[in-house]
């Protein structure tokens, strides 16, 4: 390598430092040891805030909340040997959700890779099948090229997670420092833009429909383009659903939302996918959990699926114009073809069907009555009429996220994080934490069960040590909800270990974190208990002691076309 | 749904991990390979992989998929049609006793293998042709006992 004059001689943490800076990083989410104590050292004297985790599982989700909240790359440093392998639960969710993450592991030195050393794992073997990407980076002159492609291939195209494995003396090691150029991959070309023709054919398909809709998933979120997709739907008259991912993607107060789809989707969203003749499917991989029965599902439909990753279309179910490309770029176009083919007012030409979903909403809308004991829902439906819809919400996996899905109606992107693909039980305490870093000025709250709070109970922590305003809402019910559901359903209500017989007083918890905790156990003390917990400038935990064997409605049992769903 | 063979090359970045990652793919998605050649091509930055599944063609237009997704992998084809010229190279270590050797030489001479080991009571042979050319000699010499059998796998390429 030639070096100029003008370069300067820096480690690889000086160098690192540098690539961050040249990123816009200004926070990490990490957890030190012996194979990064040099980065540590470097990054002390920066301004670049690192928010100690209590665990690396926590650091990645933190990561990947920040991101989800910023619309930034996440970044997390952990160490090597266990500090890697904690981090990959973390990257795997990242990597079901297409979430920009940088994750940075220590190494050991170069000369002691292979040999069973002491805190070594494989950790780019490991993360092989659960990154976008990964790098064992084992020269100092390659470092500043592979983090600035690290960063490049985590934010672009699909987005996804990206490792970089430094070993300890790469990290010491000197070399004169250029700013990285531009990254330029001859094996990488995202298609950003859609081919016209294809989407051309789309103007045509829905002036010919009588029953179109919407299936718009997180690759709109990721795509910034909510607003398009918005303008389209009302330009267009077509109602609109979302899966889990692509909460908020819409606004859920409009008339033509048609609430999630899925296994716990609402019934006239399934029924319309069910009985629609035009499906525009827009960045969405259509999971089991979205699709039930393959075969039954829109069955009546053409199906358009615009999605920037092609390896999602036709994976899982037949498409009739498939369009790679980007969400927000293909929706403008859209948009605009759509004005230009002035198709006129469509009012009457939907009327039928828009009647019809009506008819589908009243006959069977999500539904709960509040009783003697505290319903879940009720909580989440309180929560959301006390916040007016403007909170960060996380979620951990079960049923406190399908409830926070139905019952949280969401105006706007970036405010549902939630381990969609991966279901990561333990995500949403350390994602709130990294919402709340991103959005210091924003109410984060995070719906939890019993059971997954204590998955990663420890960041508590964190929140208090950083005075995070997290305020956390535990729907005790005593169980593992969802398996016991599914326990009920369909294994004759045998409970096999899923009762959770013993868990702390988690209001003493909260006191030992040093944070506020409040606890309603009888129906008139949620509004008290919600009312004063989310005006605390501290972090919160709230427990509902809610009703224990409550059952989340609708439900398509596994396989079954959404059509056929388990009602109230 | 009906399974084909198929042959996939692809000119891959010739660097650590790589075979790794086109293999963990297959093994991952639940893909089978049949055989698999990898060795640099002109370019030392550059391998070529050759790798025969078998699938039906909604899985291959996944395997085509996921393998370009792949960001070490520069340019992926599948090769058939006449277009296309496929070998593949056998060594094959066949007992060949008295009374049986001028057989075995017959066979070799006329598949036009070539005689690359002696010994009192074997040979070793080496043969190069498509799979059915290999099959055949095989199939020919199994009788009179085959110890070991080395095959590469399928090499492609277009005219």
């Amino acid at each position: 390598m030639k070096t100029n004059k003008e370069d300067k001689i820096l480690t690889g943490a000086q160098i690192l430092m540098e690539i961050l800076k040249s990123e816009g990083v200004d926070t990490i989410f990490g957890y030190p040891g012996g194979a990064v104590i040099d980065i540590y050292d470097e990054l002390g004297r920066t301004d670049i805030r690192h928010i100690l985790v209590r665990h690396e599982q926590g650091a990645v989700h933190a990561a990947d909340g920040y991101s989800r909240a910023s619309g930034r790359v996440g970044v997390c440093l952990v160490t090597s040997g266990p500090g890697a392998t904690n981090t990959v639960t973390g990257i795997a969710s990242a990597y079901m959700d297409s979430i920009p993450v940088v994750v940075l592991t220590g190494q050991v030195p170069t000369h002691l890779i292979g040999n069973d050393a002491f805190q070594e794992v494989d950790i780019v073997g490991i993360t092989r099948s659960c990154t976008k990407h990964n790098y064992l980076v084992t020269k100092v002159e390659d470092l500043a090229d592979t983090l600035k492609e690290a960063f490049y291939l985590a934010r672009s195209g699909r987005p996804g997670p990206v490792l970089v494995d430094l070993p300890k003396d790469i990290i010491k090691a000197k070399t004169a420092y250029k700013a990285p150029a531009e990254v330029n991959l001859r094996s990488y070309k995202p298609t950003y833009n859609p081919n016209l023709r294809q989407l051309q054919k789309i103007i045509g398909l829905i002036a010919e429909s009588e029953r179109p809709v919407i299936f718009a998933g997180g690759g709109v979120i990721l795509s910034k383009g909510s607003k398009e997709l918005t303008e389209f739907a009302r330009k267009a008259l077509i109602p609109v659903t979302t899966s889990l991912m692509g909460l908020g993607s819409f606004p859920a107060s409009d008339p033509l939302w048609l609430g999630m789809i899925g296994m716990h989707g609402t019934y006239r969203a399934n029924m319309s996918v069910g009985d629609c003749d035009l499906l525009i499917a827009i960045g969405v991989r259509f999971d089991d959990r979205v699709t039930g029965k393959t075969d039954s599902f829109a069955k009546n439909a053409k199906i358009i699926h615009i999605d920037i990753d092609p390896t999602s279309i036709r994976k899982n179910i037949p498409v009739s114009v498939p369009v790679v490309g980007d969400c927000r770029i293909s929706l403008e176009h859209l948009n605009r073809m759509f004005d230009e083919a002035t198709i006129g007012d469509l009012t009457q030409k939907r009327e039928n069907w828009l009647n019809m979903i009506n008819k589908w909403k009243d006959k069977k809308p999500l539904f709960y009555e509040q009783k003697d004991i505290i319903k879940p829902q009720y909580v989440i439906d309180t929560l959301f009429k006390l916040t007016k819809g403007e909170a960060i919400v996380t979620t951990e996996v079960g049923q406190n996220q399908m409830w926070t899905a139905q019952y949280y109606h969401f105006d706007k992107p970036g405010h549902f994080i939630t381990s969609g693909g991966l279901g990561c039980m333990g995500f949403g305490l350390p994602a709130a934490i990294g919402a709340q870093v991103a959005c210091p000025d924003k109410l984060v709250v995070d719906v939890a069960g019993d059971g997954s709070i204590q998955m990663n109970i420890q960041e508590m922590a964190t929140a208090v040590q950083y005075c995070l305003p997290i305020k956390i809402i535990i729907l005790n019910n005593g169980y593992l909800g969802m398996v016991r559901q599914w326990q009920e359903l369909f294994y004759c209500k045998r409970y096999s270990c899923t009762a959770m017989e013993c868990s702390p007083d988690f209001v003493k918890l909260a006191e030992a974190y040093g944070a506020l905790g409040l606890r309603a156990a009888k129906p008139e003390e949620v509004i008290p208990v919600l009312t004063e917990g989310l005006s605390s400038n501290k972090t919160v935990i709230m427990e509902f002691l809610v009703e224990k064997e409550e059952n989340v409605y609708p439900m398509v049992p596994a396989e079954a076309p959404i059509t056929e769903m388990l009602l109230v | 749904m009906a399974e084909e063979k198929h042959i996939l090359t692809m000119l891959v970045d010739n660097k650590p991990g790589v075979l790794s990652r086109v293999v963990g793919l297959f093994s991952g998605r639940g893909f089978n390979i049949d055989s698999l050649c990898v060795a640099e091509t002109m370019d030392p930055l550059v391998s070529r992989i050759t790798i025969v599944t078998k699938s039906s063609l909604a899985e291959m237009e996944q395997i085509e998929k996921q393998l370009n997704k792949l960001i070490n992998v520069i340019k992926l084809r599948t090769v058939s049609g006449p277009r296309s010229v496929q070998r593949e190279m056998a060594l094959i270590y066949v007992i060949a006793k008295n009374g049986q050797r001028s057989e075995v030489l017959r066979i070799v001479d006329i598949f036009r293998g070539k005689v690359i080991d002696v010994g009192p009571e074997h040979f070793i042979i080496e043969v190069t042709g498509n799979d059915e050319k290999l099959n055949a000699i095989i199939n020919l010499l199994k009788p009179m006992g085959i110890k070991k059998l080395a095959k590469t796998g399928t090499l492609a390429l277009f005219r």
